[in-house]
């Protein structure tokens, strides 16, 4: 399993474009993905549902905790790790 | 409703003003039974059709959006498609479904339900707002289960007002955006959809206006004024006319001084004014520039600390001030550091709930109250100063001790800076001036500042007495009224004597009947909107300082706001 915190640098959170990115990366993997607002102590929701993302509440500056587990954790924390820290930038 | 004349209060979502007839559009509330059902994989099999049938059209929507309204408009459309495929709403249908046994289309609302709720319970506008989006999602697939029309294919009669109750993107993407004139809700803000569609087509919008629109008959003639934020319904030949007359000529004349806009506003003996912007957001800056703005006379800094649980850093702050000043380049910028108070919910900052928290612990009083939160601000713009114009401005001071409090936290978050080797540059440093104490000692208070920036908003409510915000109390707000003006006068005189500059960033600054009686009484920056720019340096143009003296003096001498008006509009300018 991988662990991994990541802080939103988006001027605008995980809302819409942002949110719909990293719900789309997250998808293209098979592990199961699970993220928290760490910031607001938040539930952990699937990762690759949008409409839990969005209700995260993931403002500028929050923290999210990932946690990922299945064949392909390792590229997928990668992958996700990447994209936020590019601040959304295609890669 | 045949009420004749009758003038509804909205919120304004988009400037501009459209006369017409209005165009209801109803939408028929599905009706959604609930019953057990037996065979659930059957049940659950009617879905993917639906869904894959919701995503075809979803897709051409968008399609037909990005060509139409623009790439924002299409974005919206490919969150309703990922909507669509979202695992955790098809994993609650599927509980309900499974383990309730109940039929799919009342699984799929309860479901859709449940996430638009908690959407609509997050802080953020944003947040909330998109609450609307998931509803819309719902209901399309809501509509295919139930075999019923897919809603929005309202085709307009012709050139109409429309009116909703609110508008989602698929009720608007397949209106025929050449025949809308305008649009009125009954419900929505600033932020709905309705009001950034109207935005992007540059058509007026005034949305939360109330039910009663909805009872209106189709065909009532209509006057939106975006502005104003205000609806006409079945206006007299009177109103119609005015109405006409204005349409035609803010038409002609928004566009002749947009074009001139971008050329200084030298008045017709030669002097330049400065005429600047009120912005309240890094996305604002750029746009003031398209407006003509020389520069930014109040940069209201609240955006950075609302919406948030922890306190914006210096950091942060730093980043966002820079943006602004990049986009300004050498152009002055007037900050307004943080002006909040009991009417804003701050978790970080325990404001508590005031009876009167615009005559409450706000503002400057605040910050002085906080030395290192304020300090935190005020070290991250001193550190923008270096190769920018900066002037920082102290909100709602009241007396002499506050200002030198403020200098003394300056010095200290400079010296702060220089301990850490962090450059500091030249700035200037002033005040707000809106609560008449500080008008009445203004020759005090202009040997402590380089430049005084009049509120006039909060100067003529705490003048009056009276709530700006109170409907019944607005014969009580206006600023033209010689209270003010001769408030002006003696601020703009004592700070003069002092080579203090005064500048005014009310609406005041940018209302047309003031422009010309300020510049006789010898304001030295006007700041305003952005969109009131072009207008503004256009009437400033007309006048000559001599003719504005004489215009200015004699408007100190009446008795009233609106004898002031009717002064200035006789003058025929």
């Amino acid at each position: 399993m991988q662990k991994l915190t990541l802080t939103v640098i988006n001027e605008v959170g995980l809302h819409a474009r942002p949110a719909a990115l990293f719900v789309e990366a997250a998808g293209k993997y098979a592990a199961d993905i699970q993220v928290r607002n760490l910031t607001s102590d938040s539930d952990w929701v699937d990762a690759k549902s949008i409409l839990s993302v969005l209700t995260l509440g993931v403002e500028q500056d929050h923290q999210i905790e990932l946690s990922i587990e299945g064949d392909d954790e390792a590229q997928a924390a990668e992958a996700l790790r990447k994209l936020i820290e590019a601040n959304f930038a295609p890669a | 409703m045949t009420h004749k004349n009758l003038i509804i209060k909205g919120i304004p979502a988009s400037p501009g003003i459209a006369l017409g007839p209005a165009f209801i559009i109803e939408k028929e509330e599905l009706q959604i039974e609930r019953y057990q059902i037996e065979d659930a994989a059957a049940e659950l099999g009617r879905l993917d059709g639906a869904l894959q049938t919701a995503l075809t059209q979803i897709e051409a929507l968008r399609v037909k959006a990005e060509q139409e309204t623009g790439p924002e408009e299409a974005a919206i459309f490919e969150a309703h498609a990922l909507i669509l495929r979202d695992p955790a709403l098809i994993k609650a249908v599927r509980e309900i479904v499974e383990g309730q046994a109940i039929n799919l289309e009342a699984a799929w609302q309860e479901s859709v339900e449940h996430f638009a709720q908690q959407m609509e319970a997050l802080e953020d506008e944003y947040f909330r707002a998109r609450a609307a989006d998931v509803r819309d999602v719902g209901e399309r697939v809501l509509r295919l289960l139930l075999n019923k029309t897919t809603e929005g294919a309202h085709s307009l009669p012709g050139p109409c007002i429309v009116v909703a109750k609110d508008l989602t993107p698929s009720d608007t993407v397949n209106l025929d955006k050449t025949l809308v004139l305008g649009f009125c809700t009954a419900e929505g803000g600033p932020t709905s959809h309705t009001a950034i569609l109207a935005k992007a087509l540059g058509l007026p919008a005034v949305v939360g206006v109330g039910k009663r629109v909805l009872a209106l008959t189709e065909d009532t003639m209509l006057i939106l004024d975006g502005e104003a934020g205000e609806v006409t319904v079945d206006p007299d030949q009177a109103s119609y006319d005015a109405g006409m007359k204005r349409q035609t000529q803010a038409a002609e004349r928004s566009a002749q001084e947009k074009d001139a806009a971008q050329q200084p506003a030298v008045t017709r003996d030669g002097h330049p004014i400065e005429v600047v912007a009120n912005i309240g957001s890094a996305d604002e800056a750029a746009l003031a520039l398209e407006y003509g703005a020389e520069g930014v006379g109040l940069l209201r800094t609240e955006f950075l600390y609302l919406d948030r649980k922890v306190a914006p850093s210096e950091e942060q702050q730093f980043q966002v001030y820079t943006a602004i000043m990049e986009v300004m380049e050498e152009r002055p910028v007037v900050v307004r550091t943080l002006d909040v108070g009991g009417d804003k919910e701050l978790p970080y900052l325990d404001l508590g709930v005031e009876a009167n928290p615009f005559l409450g612990w706000r503002a400057i009083r605040m910050c002085l109250d906080r030395p290192d939160f304020f300090k935190t601000q005020l070290r991250a713009l001193l550190r923008v100063s270096p190769g920018h114009d900066l002037r920082i401005m102290f909100p709602m001071v009241a007396t002499l001790e506050e200002v030198q409090q403020a200098k003394q936290l300056i010095s200290e978050a400079q010296a702060e800076l220089d301990a850490q080797g962090q450059e500091v540059g030249d700035y200037q440093l002033g005040i707000m001036v809106e609560v008449p104490s500080v008008a009445v000692l203004a020759d005090q208070f202009a040997r402590q500042v380089n430049f005084f920036s009049i509120g006039t908003n909060d100067l003529t409510q705490y003048t009056f007495a009276a709530d700006r915000t109170n409907e019944k109390l607005a014969h009580l707000a206006d600023a033209c009224h010689p209270a003010i003006l001769r408030q002006i006068e003696r601020v703009i005189q004592a700070a003069h004597k002092e080579d203090t500059w005064v500048g005014l960033c009310g609406e005041l600054a940018g209302d047309p009947d003031a422009v010309p009686i300020l510049l006789g009484l010898g304001l030295d920056e006007f700041s305003m909107a952005p969109a009131s720019i072009p207008r503004a340096k256009a009437i400033i143009r007309g006048w000559s300082l001599p003719e504005a003296q004489k215009l200015a003096a004699e408007a100190l001498t009446l008795d009233s706001g609106r004898a002031v008006r009717e002064l200035v509009r006789a003058s025929g300018k």
